[in-house]
């Protein structure tokens, strides 16, 4: 019996991966533990690839179709890596009534692409939120991590000429 | 810790308190956050530094003080509360407190925004430090959870939550007391509680709030109900969406663990518990407890039929206590102040307190807490502050995609979950959305059954085909293209999602769709016979996709 048994080795030699074995050791190398293991690699790397996949089913001893249909059924995880930029736009119910769709709107125009995908030059990321709870501020977005409010399509479209400015 | 030891940490910090003549409270929950509250604690830390005054000012910040819309708030030991606050403010601001107050940073707090509200899940936020456990202890923090392990047996617990009629916060409204008994007389060799904070609503912030304002008191109501149950591990379930939570919700864990309050052994006795944080990782279906548990456990957050109800078999099929942050948030001044107090507050089926995340076309959007049984109308009109602009009520929205849309007629309505039921909507966990003449009913229906249609986990076919076709039909109405046999489809699929469907998610799912039709079946109407969107919010986007 080959790699089922012995301890499978990470698909490269990236000091990351050190994080990842830490927590599966943390949820004793058990099925249990395999979201707590797919977030570690998501926060390590920025997505789940492949490999990533395999390594984190075998070390759990988890079925691979298991380990990719947890990956794919969580909104939260995602396949592919992100652009350099992300903008994310909240689509909860009091963005919605305050404009959100507009927003969306004017964003898939201008870059090109729906939400949830990348620009081919992997400049910006599209994506949208089912609600940040900064309703307060709708309609709110992220820009790379910081919450803007009450966002108008003309600012939106100002703040994303900055990033695809070549 | 012994009672004597907390009691001696809660002394020093109070003591250690009272030094300070002069208090400034800056919000640092994520509603301010994201207004750049931390620069302000910052730039007030470091004028402080400047002037030399750290001996007798002390900058802290503190949870959620509710009036998210106008952040970033600071409140000072003088009484005043300011709001829209930038770092530039700081010295002004530091200023009045020898003085008179900043008069065109004043936010006045003798509005009944303020004056209605009565606090007791929110009796912290905005006051102690979330980051340190003594703040919280100096608050009467965790004498609650010592009353409980020394004078009181697991069975008084359950007796004293039952006496409260509090009802699950989560949406619900199960009797909380029914559900610990329930789970205290399971047999199973390992008991769990579960705390569910995968609050998915949107327009929903309650639990984050409380969350990132007091985490130490959820833990303390876990620790009460883990052992009022028999538990002796648990888990938090967070959604990942809210990483300050998270972080501060860690910490909590951390210095409770090391204050002896969490872990093996608590305060001597032989009741230990030990405490895990879970995250979400964005699938709204985990918000019903079977699914939540199959996420907790690693795999899918797919909801499996009940019975058995969780209570008895659960979490690695063990028995397993299930409530919402804000239900534990509830417990610790149960047991502190008694039963009999919490059911003297709320209505007759509903007791005590609720908290709301008011947000929409209001003009004072933010969190609140009310006693149940408020009119909707004072909900709107007086702690909202009605709608802006001129525009005109239309309708309110409670408990998100499950919830429904009610509409004027209904204002006068008290709020408890009896007669949101009978109106058509739900409770939910809290999320209250105030909608004006601006907002198409076909176009809200639409969107909370796009939000089903995408959540639905996809195990039964009623809630995976039924949302689909009823999110066609209700796209074919907003694109006006829509005919009278489609409308007979749509109330049909409503009564069959509703009856067939496995879990809470495509049972609710029909929700907003039967209460716009009963309330707004005008506008539907409109959309088919006249091709017209009363609103004129139907039919701008979709003509350019039609051609």
């Amino acid at each position: 019996m080959p790699s089922y048994v012995s301890k499978p080795t990470p698909p490269n030699q990236d000091k990351r991966w050190k994080l990842v074995d830490a927590t599966m050791r943390r949820q004793g190398l058990q099925a249990r533990g395999l979201i707590e293991t797919l977030h570690t690699v998501q926060e390590a790397f920025g997505y789940l690839d492949t490999p990533a996949l395999r390594y984190v089913a075998m070390s759990l001893r988890v079925p691979l179709s298991r380990a990719y249909g947890v990956a794919t059924f969580y909104h939260f995880f995602t396949l592919k890596p992100a652009g350099e930029h992300t903008c994310v736009i909240c689509m909860g119910t009091a963005c919605y009534i305050k404009g959100a769709p507009q927003l969306l709107h004017a964003v898939e125009h201008d870059l090109g692409i729906a939400a949830g995908e990348t620009t081919t030059d992997q400049k910006v990321s599209l994506l949208t939120a089912r609600c940040l709870g900064s309703c307060g501020l709708a309609p709110a977005v992220v820009y790379d991590q910081e919450v803007a409010g009450k966002v108008s399509v003309a600012a939106l479209q100002q703040h994303l000429k900055q990033w695809t400015r070549p | 810790m012994t009672p004597e030891e907390l009691e001696q940490i809660a002394e020093t910090e109070r003591a250690a308190q009272s030094q300070f003549q002069q208090r400034v409270h800056v919000c640092v929950a994520a509603g301010c956050m994201s207004c750049h509250s931390q620069s302000v604690k910052d730039a007030l830390d470091q004028e402080v530094g400047r002037r030399g005054t750290k001996e007798s000012c002390r900058v802290k910040g503190v949870g959620c003080m509710g009036l998210c819309s106008e952040g970033p708030l600071v409140s000072t030991s003088t009484g005043v509360l300011y709001k829209q606050v930038a770092a530039g403010d700081a010295a002004e601001i530091l200023d009045s407190l020898e003085g008179p107050a900043v008069a065109r940073l004043v936010c006045r707090t003798d509005v009944p925004f303020f004056q209605r509200q009565q606090k007791i899940v929110l009796e912290n936020s905005g006051v102690i430090d979330p980051d340190r456990i003594e703040d919280y202890i100096a608050a009467e923090g965790y004498t609650a959870l010592i009353k409980a392990l020394t004078e009181m047996a697991p069975r008084e617990v359950v007796e004293q939550v039952t006496k409260s009629g509090l009802r699950g916060r989560g949406g619900a409204g199960y009797p909380t007391g029914l559900k610990w008994s329930t789970v205290a007389k399971s047999v199973g060799t390992q008991k769990y509680v579960i705390c569910n904070a995968d609050e998915g609503d949107p327009g929903a912030f309650m639990d984050r709030s409380v969350l990132e304002s007091d985490p130490h008191r959820v833990l303390e109501g876990m620790l009460i109900a883990a052992y009022a149950v028999g538990a002796s591990e648990g888990y938090i379930y967070v959604r990942a969406e809210y990483p300050l939570a998270i972080k501060r919700l860690r910490n909590a864990i951390r210095q409770a663990e090391r204050a002896g309050l969490l872990g093996a052994n608590i305060c001597g006795t032989r009741f230990s518990l030990r405490l895990d944080v879970r995250l979400g990782a964005g699938a709204f279906v985990c918000g019903e407890e079977t699914a939540l548990i199959a996420s907790v456990e690693g795999k899918r957050g797919t909801p499996r039929p009940r019975p058995p109800y969780p209570a008895m078999e659960g979490l690695f099929g063990q028995p397993t206590l299930i409530n919402n942050v804000e239900t534990y948030a509830n417990i610790a001044p149960i047991i502190r102040k008694g039963g009999e107090w919490y059911a003297q507050i709320g209505t007759e089926k509903s007791k005590g307190t609720k908290v709301f995340a008011l947000a929409g076309s209001v003009q004072n959007t933010g969190l609140v807490e009310v006693p149940m049984g408020i009119s909707l109308r004072e909900m709107v009109f007086e702690i909202g502050g009605g709608i802006p602009e001129g525009r005109k009520f239309k309708a309110v929205q409670t408990g998100g995609p499950s919830g429904g849309c009610l509409p004027e007629s209904c204002l006068d309505m008290p709020v408890d979950y009896e007669s949101l039921a009978r109106a058509g909507s739900i409770m939910g966990s809290g999320g209250m959305i105030v909608m004006d003449q601006t907002s198409c009913m076909v176009d809200v229906a639409k969107y909370f059954m796009d939000f089903c249609m995408t959540e639905s986990c996809g195990k039964c076919i009623p809630c995976r085909v039924g949302t689909y076709q009823m999110h066609r039909i209700l796209t074919a109405i907003s694109t006006m293209s829509a005919t009278k046999q489609d409308m007979s489809m749509l109330e049909e699929l409503c009564d069959l999602l509703k009856h067939t469907s496995l879990c809470g998610l495509g049972q609710s799912a029909p929700n907003p769709v039967v209460s716009t039709l009963r309330s707004f079946g005008e506008e539907y109407r409109a959309h088919i016979d006249d091709h017209k969107c009363p609103a004129g919010v139907c039919g701008q986007q979709e003509n350019g996709e039609q051609g």
